[in-house]
């Protein structure tokens, strides 16, 4: 069971990442965690200090990284691997999905500052298609986290898992949402706030700017519901068409190409379901990274609780 | 090179360096170490060996850098502002929404910038695709390819250089900056690369090394490596991340160095000063 504590904190996520294995290390040998020249950035470097040897700095070499990782898991390791989540993604694509996937052995992996958390490192380090990715993989269970307490659930959770697992955060402060001690099911939506007219389905960071957009739209009384679809591979399309049932519209908001992510699966279901409601995906439409600050990549990008209002009300024919 | 030569040489490279440390101190963070590291190569580049024009930066038949340890751009776009690819004034916006001037080069961005790079081991055979692509024209002309130390972590360089090597690609001149360190740390520390120079003689390549931090051995080494007509040459360069400013070198993180104490800002500020007091004085008196 979850509850929220919304408080307008931020916790630095690579942090929370980066406590959780090595809590998880006092009671299990087998974890083990790698980086590819990423260790300071991530933090990961601390556990050199904790537990010497279950951590590996591979080098600038995220596919070798990769495969080195499933060959540990063929022999009872549990491997968690980290870079940017271009490079734990895209760039050892083959590696996760043969050495990986269809060899089924376990990989969990940590894709750092997806979509517009990239910031100063701009077009080159952005990924806004590591979730389509992901998905496509056979198996692999695929998250994104909205913020600190889930993001250590999804941990642990994953180093009792076998296969591909991927989670993708912000390594910077993102703000509180849960409680701690939350507790949550993988494959299970978590529906934030009841509301009557719109539905808005969300994951990761951006699920504190759409609880931003309900209290807007509130004021201007359109009555709005946000679920947190942190696991959007497997989908909980239970949650999605019960919460989508009666309402006037239905939109997806994801930090992430709108093809292929979390707006593409709640497609799926809502057209296999013939459930036909007004739709709409804001997320990043065909576009590539750029760069800038956080705050101007949000903007540039449309990911903002405003830009959000905008569209619902045009949506609803209120605009 | 004459006397006279090799100190303009010197001051366009304290020039570069000067712009490098304002560009980032402006910004308050950025890669400085890797930065540094290059000026006195692209000083040297930029001088003597390439083939541009600044008025018409995608003119066709000009030679091409391929920096393939994309997040030293800084260095770059400190040298090409100096050779009037654009406004200096423009090198403040670095990173920030909207600019030219991206942390990693973005060849259809800034004018200059031949290749776009950020994913390290890419540029490597980018440039092996753009020699290949210069022999196949029959042109006489060259690419630069420039790689980090720690870049060379990334198989694709060594599925490169193998291409390199052997398609005989001479109009490919490898330049390894050997600066010893990488993000996390010592190269060694990380994954020991044993001896570079050596690495790439097994691997096929003429290799010559040369001393980075200063533009007549730079310049000698290219000289030799243009010499080679029927092989794969590699310039071993001999670096300090940081380098030229003694307490950056010294300063353990200077991967990426935040300018977030008084410490590090008067570190930095004290090196613009002495470098412009430098290009204030007389040619003479350096
Ligand atoms: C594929 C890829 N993985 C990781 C990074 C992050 N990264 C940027 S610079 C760097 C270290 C580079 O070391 P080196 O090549 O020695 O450069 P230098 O020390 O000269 O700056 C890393 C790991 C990246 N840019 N690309």
């Amino acid at each position: 069971m979850f509850s929220l504590d919304i408080n307008n904190e931020k916790t630095e996520l690579a942090k929370t990442f980066v406590a959780t294995l090595i809590e998880l290390m006092k009671t299990d040998d087998k974890i083990i965690a790698l980086d590819a020249d990423l260790g300071s950035a991530s933090g990961l470097e601390k556990i050199k200090k904790t537990n010497p040897d279950r951590f590996i700095d591979v080098g600038i070499a995220e596919a070798n990284m990769t495969g080195i990782a499933a060959g540990l898991s063929a022999v009872g390791f549990i491997p968690f691997i980290h870079s940017f989540a271009p490079f734990v993604s895209r760039r050892n694509y083959d590696q996760l999905y043969m050495a990986g996937a269809y060899a089924h052995n376990t990989v969990n992996i940590f894709g750092s500052d997806p979509g517009f958390a990239v910031g100063p490192n701009g077009g080159t380090h952005t990924s806004f298609e590591d979730v389509a990715l992901m998905r496509e993989i056979p198996e692999a269970i695929v998250c994104d986290a909205s913020d600190a307490v889930l993001l250590e659930w999804i941990v642990k959770t994953f180093a009792k898992l076998k296969g591909i697992h991927y989670v993708r955060a912000n390594r910077k402060g993102v703000k509180n949402i849960y409680k701690k001690g939350s507790t949550f099911e993988l494959g299970k939506a978590n529906v934030l706030n009841e509301g009557k007219d719109i539905l808005i389905v969300c994951a990761g960071q951006l699920v504190s700017d759409a609880l931003d957009a309900c209290k807007i739209l509130a004021d201007k009384n359109v009555s709005a519901q946000v679920i947190d679809m942190f696991c959007i591979k497997p989908l909980d399309a239970e949650t999605l068409l019960k919460c989508a049932a009666g309402k006037k519209a239905v939109m997806s908001f994801e930090n992430h190409s709108i093809v292929g992510g979390l707006g593409s699966a709640v497609a799926e279901v809502l057209a296999e379901n013939a459930v036909g409601v007004k739709f709409k995906r804001i997320g990043v439409n065909d576009r590539f990274g750029e760069v800038g600050s956080q705050e101007y990549l949000q903007k540039t990008f449309g990911l903002t609780a405003q830009n959000l209002v905008e569209q619902a009300l045009t949506l609803l024919g209120k605009n | 090179m004459t006397k006279e030569q090799l100190l303009d040489l010197k001051r366009l490279s304290a020039q570069i360096r000067l712009d490098i440390l304002k560009m980032l101190l402006h910004m308050g963070y950025g890669h400085l170490g890797g930065s540094l590291s290059l000026v006195e190569t692209m000083s040297v580049l930029y001088s003597k060996y390439l083939r541009y024009d600044p008025k018409n930066p995608r003119w066709t038949d000009r030679d091409m850098i391929v920096l393939s340890k994309g997040h030293a751009g800084a260095v770059l776009y400190a040298a090409l502002a100096n050779l009037g690819f654009f406004d200096k004034e423009i090198l403040n916006s670095l990173n920030e929404g909207g600019t030219i001037l991206p942390s990693h080069p973005d060849r259809l961005k800034t004018p200059g910038i031949d290749m776009t790079t950020g994913s390290l081991g890419q540029g490597t055979s980018l440039a092996a695709g753009i020699a290949t692509g210069f022999k196949l024209n029959k042109t006489d002309q060259y690419v630069y390819l420039i790689v980090g130390d720690g870049e060379l972590n990334e198989g694709q360089c060594w599925e490169a250089f193998q291409y390199i090597a052997a398609k005989k690609l001479n109009n490919c001149i490898v330049m390894i900056d050997i600066n010893k360190k990488q993000l996390d740390g010592w190269t060694k520390d990380i994954l020991n690369p044993f001896d570079i120079a050596k690495k790439m003689e097994a691997f096929g390549f003429f290799t010559v090394k040369a001393n980075g931090a200063d533009e007549e051995s730079i310049s000698m080494a290219l000289d030799k490596c243009r010499e080679i007509k029927d092989g794969a040459v590699c310039i071993a360069l001999d670096t300090t991340k940081g380098q030229g400013v003694k307490y950056f070198e010294n300063y353990a993180s200077n991967h990426s160095v935040k300018f977030n104490n008084p410490e590090i800002i008067k570190a930095a500020e004290d090196a613009i000063s002495e470098l412009e007091n430098y290009l204030k004085g007389d040619k003479k008196n350096v």
